[in-house]
């Protein structure tokens, strides 16, 4: 079936392409291969509208009209001004970062569409250059909803997703209504940031834990990004806790690199054998984190905060 | 969408690439669409029958073979390729914004260029502006941009490397075999001669590195290994370890690869994992203190107590 059906419509776009002058329905039935094989007047309707809404869904401008005023039925149309990309050069350095582009998908819808935007292209015009195998950019994958928030976002329209909060699969998903402001790039994960209509409040949401695909709900234009918003900000205090606060840690001489990196500033001493660096934290859950797998390599001195979330966290294990 | 829909898009390109690379080896094609060889003899199977309305011999498109190499004619209806489909758009565009979160990557010029055009063909169906891209790389810059072009000219690279499970910095020689970069880190996959074995290094840990004037020298069985080297791969001789996890560390089993993950009948889940050595459990213990606990093997379980008892031991004495 889907062979055949691929075949009828393909013929459609090559008639529909090739056709000056708009063709009706039932002119179309007569000539395009397949439609023969509807049953009924009801059955060729039917096929007739799906086919129309698959074409419009791929971007293929069909148009509607009329030859003459004296015709009563519509005919269709593709324009052939509109169908065609047009022709397009790129220099080397700029075709390179088009292919690394192209791979750095990881699941398969995106990674195809991207191949096939290349091999149009190329066919419109462009040289790609061959890229050495070693270089392998990657983004998390986002499945459905990454095209459908990136378009909703671009069509200002309100959406309605399934999320899932907290830690990874626990709870159940929550259907969330978003007036949604941008999609964020984040050290190769993606976000939605946009105001949440139940929450009344700004939200940052991950891709990866949005469920099924996201359904544009409102219409087009509705949702305005107010002006100065900083949606990469939004995502760095979601995601780290920007720093606010400063902790002065003890750790041991030639020790804590991971740390001495993060450092503002490292002292020699108090103590042989020892250092005092201050470094910068949001959370101190975070910072927690960070600290604890040096274990009496590293001592928290202050913020009391900081200090007493390590030393729980510890005695748990003790 | 239906099966048709998604292999129509790919029939509609695959006519004017085609038209405009004659005589290119099926093969080839199969490869520059990420398919099948034997789907595209399908594709073009059924190009064969498809053409304008009369359907004769003249009016049908021809697909015309030169041994393994293949033509078309008679196809300028489809001759020109399609605009660009909003998925196929965002596919390039946002990869594009995205690559600009790895500075020292790709040269950041020659990105807005690329975007400046695809934005145009895109016909207004995503815009660049949509994608927010966040440049607080976790790697300097200027040590990827140093791999990436060592790695590309195929020279060696000495680096000093901060091994965070023994906590100290090593000097070592690599080869580079290949880049990569997975949640935002990035990656070297290189011959270390310091092992005489492949090697992946987070760039994020390397405190310093110069490009040597040596060519890189790679074994070829090394290379091919080197494609399926994973951030971490486990190992089948690794110990196994069993992990209690409370809800907030639920995290870790997407984090680590787990042989097996189950609910707990309290809350939380019980995993075990491959343990790369006794140094990185009791580290991965130290720091899910308070949210996550080694359970077995004994011996490792206690081992992180011991190490917990003390760093606990400067804190012991407060009030």
């Amino acid at each position: 079936m889907s062979a055949r059906r691929t075949e009828r419509l393909l013929n459609l776009v090559i008639c529909l392409l090739a056709s000056r002058s708009f063709l009706t329905a039932e002119r179309i039935r007569e000539i395009v291969p397949g439609y023969d094989e509807t049953p009924s007047d009801e059955a060729f309707k039917r096929a007739f509208e799906r086919d129309k809404e698959d074409l419009r869904d791929l971007g293929i401008p069909l148009e509607t009209g009329t030859n003459s005023a004296f015709d009563e039925e519509p005919g269709y149309r593709i324009a052939r001004g509109d169908y065609a990309l047009p022709p397009l050069t790129f220099e080397p350095d700029e075709a390179a970062a088009v292919g690394l582009a192209a791979r750095m998908w990881t699941t398969a819808a995106m990674g195809s569409a991207a191949t096939r935007a290349l091999r149009k292209l190329e066919a419109a015009g462009a040289e790609m250059v061959a890229l050495p195998d070693g270089l392998q950019p990657r983004v998390e994958a986002t499945g459905a909803a990454f095209p459908a928030l990136a378009a909703a976002v671009h069509e200002g329209r309100v959406v309605s997703f399934d999320y899932r909060t907290g830690a990874a699969n626990a709870g159940e998903p929550a259907r969330r209504t978003v007036e949604p402001w941008g999609l964020v790039v984040r050290r190769g994960r993606w976000y939605l940031v946009g105001h949440d209509r139940d929450r009344a409040a700004i939200r940052v949401f991950r891709l990866s834990r949005v469920v099924g695909t996201p359904r544009a709900t409102g219409p087009a234009g509705a949702v305005i990004r107010p002006v100065g918003l900083d949606l990469t900000a939004a995502v760095a205090s979601y995601d780290a806790g920007a720093p606010t606060a400063t902790a002065v840690l003890r750790v041991r001489t030639g020790r804590g690199l991971g740390l001495r990196r993060l450092a503002t500033d490292v002292a020699a001493g108090p103590g042989e054998g020892w250092d005092t660096l201050r470094v910068p934290y949001g959370d101190p859950e975070r910072l927690a984190d960070q600290v604890l797998p040096y274990g009496a390599d590293v001592v928290v001195v202050e913020p009391a905060e900081a200090v007493d979330v390590v030393a729980e966290r510890l005695r748990a294990l003790v | 969408m239906s099966g048709a829909t998604d292999h129509l898009p790919r029939l509609l390109a695959l006519v004017p690439w085609i038209v405009s690379h004659p005589d290119t080896p099926v093969g080839d094609v199969a490869r520059q669409f990420g398919v099948s060889e034997e789907q595209i003899r399908k594709d073009l199977d059924l190009l064969f029958v498809c053409g304008l309305p009369g359907y004769g011999p003249g009016d049908l498109m021809e697909v015309v073979y030169d041994g393994d190499r293949v033509s078309m004619s008679n196809a300028d209806t489809i001759s020109k390729p399609l605009r660009l489909a909003p998925d196929e758009a965002l596919a390039l565009i946002a990869a594009l914004r995205a690559l600009l979160g790895t500075p020292g990557l790709v040269e950041t010029g020659a990105v807005d260029r690329a975007l400046a055009k695809l934005e145009a063909a895109a016909g207004g169906h995503i815009a660049g502006a949509d994608v927010a891209v966040a440049a607080d790389a976790v790697v300097a810059p200027d040590v990827v941009e140093t791999v990436r072009n060592a790695t590309m000219a195929g020279r060696r690279v000495r680096m000093r490397y901060w091994v965070p499970a023994r906590d100290e910095a090593t000097e070592r020689d690599v080869d580079p075999i290949r880049v990569f970069t997975s949640e935002g880190a990035v990656y070297l996959v290189g011959w270390c001669r310091s092992v005489d074995d492949v090697r992946t290094f987070r760039l994020d840990r390397a405190l310093a590195v110069e490009v040597l004037d040596v060519p890189a020298e790679v074994p070829e069985e090394a290379r091919n290994r080197a494609h399926d080297e994973r951030v971490f791969t486990p190992s089948a001789d690794d110990r196994l370890i069993t992990v209690e996890l409370s809800d907030r560390a639920r995290w870790v089993a997407d984090y680590y690869p787990c042989e097996s993950v189950a609910e707990a009948p309290g809350g939380g889940l019980v995993v075990t994992m491959r343990a790369r050595d006794d140094a990185w459990v009791r580290r991965l213990a130290l720091s899910l203190a308070g949210i996550a606990r080694v359970v077995e093997p004994a011996d490792l379980a206690e081992a992180a107590r011991d190490a917990a008892r003390a760093a606990y031991a400067p804190y012991a004495a407060r009030d």
